[in-house]
């Protein structure tokens, strides 16, 4: 189970960075987005990959999985979730503006590229 | 448990609803509610700073959980100092803006401001650092939609960058602080320094990497080398104002690195050593290399003082490096005067800026009215961010040479910093005679001003109410100058909290006696 987790969380963040890189509004959006995937799972993982125990006390339960990391990363999912919906928005607005979705902004004093 | 601790985060939070929600549709109440909260936030402020200035730790658990499960709120020296100067630096910004009017070029300005407020509070007070993580968020969601306060095609497309590298910025910390969770098993930062102490130095691979990715998510904060390239767009593209706020961001990054790099990795923790310090000097180094040279680049007035920001991180950050207390002693100081230095020419910029008909492009154009109050303005505040006596920027660089003359590379980082402040005075100097001395002698200078005025140049004045703000900053750095002997000294009395974190430790794990008890559900199963 660790080598799944293990190269499913590299194949997401590796696309993840691949997208981001591309420097166009919705590629990076959608490699923030496998790059949250990425890191919830992450973090979930932290508190060690145990199959079938809970995580709440419980007379019956011989041993438990650590409860933390799923508080942390429910946390994690609402924060990156609002997060991205403001990044769409800002986007929108930046696209809307300017007419094109580069990333990167063209200093309009000599026409190159600076970012 | 004093309430008052849990203040600064609760006040702006109910502030910030109630405008956005109950007032919208009326700006005078916005702009009263809303520099009453800044007003009661710096007084709840000083009173914290009065409270901790005996040098006392003060924790306030939340739930009257006790730590390490429950979150704790830590009131210090260092935590109360940079709250009081939040708080006087969002009144000033607050009351500039409303006198300025920037309140009303677009909605939801003072909602998002206490928004800021609360999460720059929390984020200093916090002794968790997952709860660092939350409050991080919200102090860069509301500062998103501050950089894009008013709109525009180039606010937008650099808030959009700005969104970007942060959002990159939150994962790489949620990266940190899983692996610091992974190999601790606790995140509050009391417990964690204990913890870190007892991993041996053969195991300490993967809480190395942790406090690394922490340093990187916290440099990107700061605006440090080789994450330091949003800072100048997002600043030069953003509201005046709120760039003028924004001085104290930089400064969050700084405390983060100051709070965790000493009480967590500290040089005195085996499995960390110097690795701290190993990487942040160099960063710094280059970071103040890069503000100078874009000071001298710079042909427009906003991403001039955004560079000599950056520069001045750059000395703030190189004192933070050394992590001794003399050094961060030089850092606290340098780190108030900073504040207050580019807080004061992001105003300055604005007062130019609304009686300017060629923008902030660096020209010569016809001169503005009141030329010799902008002019002077201008004057003090360039003589303050560059470190120029009289003002403290001149005291704070030489306590940060002067702290750092014991290393090994002190030639190097002389050099670095004097050359720096050269170029620094150098590019204020050119962008000062364009902007004021050339422009009042425009008709001499014909041939250099070749397009014809199609509008009379605006003759309103500013009325003072305008200008106070920028001038209290100023003051700020005058008041500075003349306390520096009182100020030094309980910066060294910080300095010296921060460096010996039994107190800290031991106040948020040992001292608990109103606390939940945990021991019966232990029995019970």
């Amino acid at each position: 189970m660790e080598l799944i987790v293990a190269t499913s969380l590299g194949g997401l963040t590796a696309a993840g960075i691949y997208l981001v890189l591309r420097l166009r509004a919705f590629p990076v959006i959608l490699g923030l987005t496998l790059l949250s995937y990425a890191v919830n799972v992450f973090v979930f993982a932290t508190g060690r990959l145990t199959v079938g125990l809970p995580p709440v006390l419980n007379d019956d339960a011989s041993a438990y999985t650590d409860p933390l990391p799923q508080a942390l990363v429910l946390t994690a999912i609402v924060i990156s979730f609002g997060m991205t919906a403001v990044l769409v928005l800002i986007s929108l607005g930046a696209f809307l503006e300017a007419g094109d979705d580069r990333v990167n902004i063209k200093d309009e004093t000599t026409g190159e590229s600076d970012a | 448990m004093n309430h008052w601790i849990i203040a600064p985060v609760v006040l702006p939070a109910m502030v910030a609803p109630l405008i956005a929600y109950v007032m919208r549709h009326d700006i005078v109440l916005q702009r009263t509610a809303s520099l009453l909260g800044a007003v009661l936030l710096t007084a709840v402020a000083t009173g914290l700073f009065v409270l901790s200035a005996d040098g006392s730790v003060h924790v306030y658990r939340l739930g009257d959980w006790p730590a390490p499960f429950g979150i704790v709120l830590v009131l210090d020296r260092l935590s109360a100092l940079l709250i009081l100067l939040t708080s006087v630096l969002g009144l000033i910004v607050l009351i500039h803006s409303v006198a300025s009017g920037w309140d009303t070029r677009g909605r939801h300005f003072h909602a998002l401001m206490q928004f800021q407020l609360m999460g720059i509070c929390g984020a200093f007070l916090t002794g968790d650092a997952f709860n660092l993580f939350v409050l991080f968020e919200i102090l860069l969601i509301a500062s998103y939609g501050l950089t894009i306060h008013s709109g525009g095609k180039a606010r937008l497309q650099s808030g959009l960058q700005y969104v970007i590298m942060n959002l990159a910025g939150s994962t790489l910390f949620l990266i940190a602080l899983g692996t610091l969770y992974a190999t601790t098993g606790t995140l509050n930062i009391a417990d964690l320094s204990v913890k870190v102490r007892e991993i041996p130095v053969e195991d300490a691979a993967l809480v190395r990497v942790a406090a690394m990715l922490l340093m990187i998510v916290f440099a990107v904060k700061a605006a440090l080398f080789p994450v330091q390239f949003w800072l100048p767009g997002t600043y030069a593209n953003a509201p005046a104002p709120v760039a003028a706020l924004f001085a104290i961001m930089t400064k969050v990054g700084a405390y983060a690195i100051l709070r965790m790099h000493t009480i967590v990795f500290g040089p005195d923790a085996a499995a960390i050593g110097t690795l701290s310090q190993d990487w942040l000097m160099p960063a710094a180094l280059i970071t103040i290399a890069i503000g100078a040279f874009g000071v001298m680049g710079a042909r427009r007035l906003m991403p001039l003082i955004a560079f000599a920001v950056l520069s001045s991180t750059g000395t703030l950050m190189l004192a933070v490096s050394a992590f001794t207390p003399y050094s961060a002693q030089a850092a606290l100081y340098y780190l108030l005067h900073s504040t207050f230095a580019a807080a004061a020419l992001f105003l300055f910029a604005d007062l130019l800026l609304a009686k300017r008909r060629t923008g902030d492009l660096l020209k010569v154009a016809p001169a503005t009215v009141q030329n010799g109050l902008l002019a002077s303005l201008f004057f003090a505040g360039a003589i303050g961010i560059a470190g120029m006596p009289p003002l403290s920027g001149f005291l704070g660089k030489l306590l940060v040479l002067d702290a750092l003359r014991v290393s090994d590379y002190t030639w190097l980082v002389w050099t670095v910093v004097l050359a720096g402040s050269l170029l620094t005075i150098v590019g204020f100097v050119r962008a000062g005679s364009l902007l004021f001395w050339k422009s009042t002698s425009a008709d001499l200078a014909g041939p250099i001003e070749p397009e014809p005025e199609d509008e009379a140049p605006p003759v309103t004045k500013l009325g003072p109410l305008v200008v106070a703000p920028t001038m209290i900053m100023l003051a700020m750095l005058g008041l500075l100058t003349v306390f520096a002997g009182p100020v030094s000294r309980h910066m060294e009395a910080t300095a010296g909290q921060l460096f010996d974190p039994s107190a800290y430790i031991g106040a948020v794990l040992e001292d608990q006696p109103d606390t939940k008890d945990l021991s019966a559900h232990g029995e019970a199963h």
